[in-house]
């Protein structure tokens, strides 16, 4: 523990720590903008300049080790001259654009200036010229206002694991760029937006939309994937403008995907805003009153057990407590909350949950990938399996077909066959699972959605046992969800009881009268031509299509709602606008229609929606923490097939509905999935 | 004046040889073995007390360089010698690649078991084909004559030395920056600490030196270190290869005893001045890279670098540069400053943008296209670059500059005067 003297008061830093870390555990603001506490240091802004005895030079303080004795001083003339200087010399070339740019109001450039900065500009010479470069459909350039910090290569080349961005020339030419031009492939991207500390990156598509001082911030939770990522919302009016990450140590740290920073515009498209029911064969406009009219007619005189309730993939625990109400009302035996039929549920819970948690990936030493492509299912949790790598030790086996993960992964074999023989310790990477002290898999939704998915989960249980990957304060077993509202419909028990139907059996041609999609968009709906199907849910997208009756929801940013991770962590999320049109919080809707059908649901406020939830669940009470949830065999053994198993997604951008829906998501996957691989001509694009 | 029996380089002038045997018959390779042999504790000390400073501008003393590498190092030590000469001025390790390549291979070795090295690496310059082919020729030569490789010159120990072509960057003449270029990234220096005795080459400990300080090596030890302290001013010892070009009679390159005086080496070795030695106007001492020091300080320095330093120079390269009163002392200057800009890596702040306003503001300031209190931005603008960079690229940059407004701001300001009244009768 190095015991520094700064500015002539004495403090001690853990060992390792550097002299900028120091200097803040002495409460001394150091300005900076190339150092970044998550990426490498590079020391070349020189910003960070502070004086320390006995060396003729100030020192770059972010690059410093702290060593025991040091004598530094953060406030003299020398360290403000620096400062001032480097200032001076970071604007020469820096355009005056500052009320036409997107970063003009939370840009570190500004805001430093106005501290420490000249307060005029002495250079008279012309400023210099660079060309923008092009990086994708999601990140726009303004080069010339760039100050070379490198934060941007760095985390590309670090955390998003993807070689793309570099500097190139040298000296007052060096440029950042793809060095072939193209766009940044990695589905981290967009953070390197938020790294830039000037407005040279920027989001292309909110270019040009607002000022920061307009936006209202919500804090908020992500829905794109079952991660879970802390988001904040900016809002204009009844706008969502762009969502933005918020630091979350255990989950997201401070990076978002590029869907969950840029899917919002889908929010503003293909809208339900007004109820719709069939009259004469025909979808049309109507009241409220007039749709859940059409329903109680519908499901007058037909028994509960010919109603059957699906339960989509971004619905929070607040609805489904009363679709389970509801569905009890009825006398309805068929609610089911998994549109792609995994095998999961029922059971303990832990057998459902991303135990090892997503922060303590970085304990464990050796991973096993069972059928999942964490890159597209859940790219922080890839995010954390590249970080455990990169400080070495840490090996990646596969089962499933092969995916370029960003980091070394040993290739096992593509399905059962391999797990089965691994789960016998007959396979080469037993060894390697066998000598690691904290050994973990990770089993994806590919697999368990499979017919033979019970086999699949009662392998891997079996296998989690063989290995010691279930021990004292560790688990390595480990589901990992795409689907946010997925875990809570498991916690909250919205399985078949017995006598009910599965999503599969429900949509099969007439094993139903009536059925309520609530915001389920995954299934196939072929079999629904002659049920009496009702949809719930934000957009026109797949599930519309077989409805009779059409009530229009609210998104996840235009409600008070709560969603569990794909480790069990309960967190809330809060209302950022208001739903479009006539659509309601979904909760609001059930309960209005349990009212108009005459069935008795007693829960007429939030408080009382979450007071039964707790009854139901009480762990989804305590936000943002993961309850206890203990091991035991989990799965039925049986056969299982030969086919190889593969990741359940096929198209990073398109999962959701409001994915679906977006623009720029289209964009993306038209460019990096369906796209890719095709040559462009001289004539493309 | 150097003895020539005190002369270390016998074949500076090319008049013999570069090849082994006429190495061999110069004294080179002779019971290098046995050098090695007293170990590496002994080599060291005796570089210590031979008072050599490194010979690549910054005068670092060798021996106690040689001493900052591990003692136990598991695992592979490099040492790295810098060839990339691109110091405008400078040809010195030019002259002992062609000529003395023996030296430099038998100094490698020597330096390499001083400091317990596994291989050597030679990164020459990319724009020096001829001498990388003959330096190729010599090693190849030492390893077919056994000097190098397994068992090297019988000496026990076990050493490889590879040639490195570079592509022609300045800045991959500064140590990391070079050690960048070599692990085959861009040539950027790297901050420190670390230092690369800790974290070097390919992470591994590593020393960089200079070609003329390991070529001196071998014959230091040969003759003894007090030989070596023995010529040239306490601190300061040993002889040195001056190269000295511009406005003299006969330019040329010349191994003389550090300490001597600035006029005896050009007036004794280069035919003095052109037109006389009042005749002069300035002299770059060490390249281009230090300030400039006018008439009067150059008519009794002498050139070592505490003498150069104590005048606000420095010793550099030993890259005599000098100027007559024919010299348009400002476009000179504009000149280097314009080479700063294209060589500076634009990695840190105050170089990248530094270097390129400071040429823009000299070269107005060369046609006198300027405001007189610009000459105190300069001034600014080459305080506010000097000793904030990584790498000394930023100083080297400024202080050619600041050696001019210090000893020509009436030069500069003359001009500025003329020009604005040839403007202002243009007006009228």
């Amino acid at each position: 523990m190095p015991k520094l003297t700064i500015d002539g008061q004495e403090v001690e830093v853990p060992a390792g720590s550097t002299v900028l870390q120091a200097c803040e555990a002495a409460g001394r603001e150091i300005p900076v903008f190339c150092f970044h506490p998550r990426l490498n240091i590079a020391g070349n802004c020189r910003m960070c300049l502070v004086e320390m005895e006995k060396s003729p030079k100030p020192i770059a303080s972010c690059a410093m080790p702290a060593a025991d004795g040091m004598v530094i001083r953060t406030d003299t003339e020398q360290v403000h001259k620096a400062r001032k200087g480097v200032l001076e010399l970071l604007l020469i070339n820096h355009p005056l654009d500052c009320p036409i740019c997107d970063q003009g109001g939370e840009c570190d450039l500004q805001d430093l200036t106005l501290f420490y900065g000249p307060d005029h500009s002495r250079f008279k010479e012309n400023k210099r010229p660079v060309t923008d470069k092009y990086l994708g459909p999601l990140i726009s350039t303004h080069m010339t206002r760039c100050i070379h910090c490198t934060r941007c290569i760095r985390f590309i080349n670090e955390v998003a694991g993807v070689e793309e961005l570099g500097a190139c020339h040298r000296g007052e030419h060096m440029e950042i760029t793809t060095w072939v031009e193209k766009a940044l492939s990695s589905e981290l991207s967009g953070n390197i937006i938020d790294l830039c500390p000037v407005g040279a990156l920027n989001s292309k598509p909110y270019e040009y939309r607002a000022r920061t001082w307009e936006l209202r911030k919500t804090e908020s939770i992500d829905v794109m994937d079952a991660v879970g990522s802390n988001i904040r919302i900016d809002a204009r009016g009844s706008e969502v403008m762009r969502v933005l990450p918020r630091l979350h140590e255990d989950i997201n740290e401070e990076w978002i995907s590029d869907k969950t920073r840029f899917a919002y515009d889908g929010l503003k498209k293909r809208r339900l805003d007004v109820p719709f029911a069939k009259q004469d064969g025909r979808l049309g406009q109507v009241s409220w009153r007039d749709a859940f009219a059409a329903i109680k007619e519908r499901l007058d005189g037909v028994s509960g057990d010919r109603v059957g309730f699906v339960v989509g993939d971004l619905v929070d625990c607040e609805t489904m407590v009363l679709v389970k109400e509801l569905a009890a009302a009825l006398g309805s035996p068929h609610v089911d909350c998994r549109q792609d039929g995994a095998k999961l549920g029922g059971a303990a819970r832990g057998g459902h949950l991303f135990n090892t948690t997503i922060a303590g990936i970085e304990r464990a030493d050796a991973c096993l990938l069972i059928g999942t492509n964490p890159r597209h299912e859940a790219p922080l949790v890839n995010a954390r399996l590249r970080k455990r790598h990169r400080r070495g030790g840490f090996r990646v086996g596969r089962i499933g077909t092969p995916f370029d993960l960003t980091y070394p992964v040993t290739e096992l074999g593509a399905g059962a066959q391999t797990l089965a023989e691994l789960a016998d310790g007959q396979h080469s990477f037993a060894d390697v699972l066998e000598r690691a002290e904290r050994p973990m898999l990770i089993l994806g939704q590919g697999p368990l959605a499979r017919p033979d998915g019970a086999a699949a989960l009662a392998l891997a249980s079996r296998l989690a046992e063989r290995f010691g990957m279930i021990g004292e304060g560790w688990n390595g077993f480990n589901v990992l969800h795409t689907a946010a509202g997925r875990v809570g419909g498991l916690d909250l028990g919205l399985v078949p009881a017995a006598g009910g139907k599965t999503v599969a059996e429900m949509v099969a041609p007439g094993a139903l009268d009536v059925v309520f999609l609530i915001g389920a968009d995954e299934v196939d709906i072929s079999g629904l031509a002659d049920t009496f199907t009702v949809y719930l849910g934000t957009h026109g997208d797949r599930g519309v299509h077989a409805a009779d009756v059409i009530l229009p929801g609210a998104a996840y940013t235009e409600k008070h709602a709560t969603y569990v991770n794909t480790e069990g962590r309960p967190q809330r999320a809060k209302l950022a606008v208001f739903p479009p049109g006539e659509a309601k919080e979904d909760w609001k809707v059930l309960r209005a229609l349990a009212a108009a059908l005459g069935v008795e649901v007693k829960l007429d406020t939030l408080g009382q929606v979450r007071q039964r939830m707790a009854e139901l669940a009480p762990h989804l009470q305590r936000f943002d923490e993961i309850a206890a949830a203990p091991f035991e065999p989990f799965g039925t053994p049986g056969e299982m097939s030969a086919e190889p198993f593969a990741s359940c997604v096929t198209d990073f951008y398109l999962t959701n509905p409001i994915a679906r829906a977006s623009a720029v998501m289209q964009q993306c996957s038209e460019l990096f999935v369906q796209g890719a691989g095709r040559e462009a001509t001289g004539t493309h694009g | 004046m150097l003895n020539d029996k005190d002369r270390i380089f016998t074949n500076l002038y090319g008049d013999h040889g570069p090849d082994l045997d006429a190495a061999k018959a110069r004294g080179d390779w002779d019971g290098t073995a046995a050098l090695i042999q007293k170990g590496r504790g002994w080599l060291v000390d005796q570089m210590k007390a031979s008072g050599l400073r490194g010979r690549g501008g910054a005068g670092f003393p060798t021996g106690l360089k040689w001493s900052f590498m591990p003692k136990e190092a598991n695992g592979p030590v490099y040492l790295v010698v810098n060839a990339d000469e691109s110091e405008p001025g400078t040809c010195k390790d030019r002259e002992i690649m062609r000529h003395e390549p023996q030296k430099l291979i038998e100094g490698c070795l020597i330096a390499g078991a001083a400091m317990g090295c596994t291989a050597g690496y030679i990164y020459i310059r990319g724009e020096y084909v001829r001498e990388a082919e003959i330096l190729q020729r010599a090693i190849d030569e030492a390893y077919a004559a056994g000097l190098l490789g397994t068992d090297a010159a019988g000496s026990g120990y076990d050493y490889d030395l590879y040639l490195h072509r570079g592509a022609g960057a300045y800045i991959c003449g500064e140590e990391t920056g070079l050690i960048e270029s070599l692990e085959g990234k861009k040539g950027q220096p790297r901050l420190k600490p670390p230092f690369p005795a800790m974290v070097g080459l390919y992470g591994r400990p590593s020393t960089v030196n200079n070609v003329e300080t390991i070529a001196v090596a071998p014959t230091i030890l040969r003759r003894g270190p007090e030989w070596f302290a023995g010529i040239g001013p306490d601190k300061n010892s040993g002889t040195k290869l001056f190269c000295v070009s511009g406005h003299v009679n006969k330019p040329c390159n010349v191994e003389e005893a550090m300490g001597i005086p600035l006029r005896e080496l050009i007036d004794r070795h280069c035919g003095g001045v052109r037109g006389g030695w009042d005749n002069l106007l300035a002299v770059i001492p060490g390249g281009s890279s230090v300030p400039l020091m006018p008439k009067s300080v150059c008519d009794d320095i002498n050139m070592d670098f505490d003498s150069l330093r104590a005048v606000g120079s420095g010793l550099g390269t030993a890259a005599v540069i000098v100027m007559d009163k024919s010299t348009d002392i400002v476009k000179a200057i504009a000149r280097l400053s314009k080479f700063y800009m294209h060589e500076s890596c634009g990695q840190c702040t105050p170089c990248r943008e530094g270097t390129g306003w400071l040429w823009r503001m000299m070269t107005r300031m060369a046609e006198g296209r300027a405001r007189l209190d610009e000459i105190d931005l300069l001034w600014d603008v080459t305080k506010e670059i000097e000793g904030h960079t990584i790498c000394a690229l930023g100083d080297a940059a400024a202080w050619p500059v600041q050696g001019l407004i210090r000893h020509f701001r009436p030069e500069i300001e003359r001009r500025i005067h003329e020009y604005t009244a040839a403007r202002q009768v243009a007006a009228e």
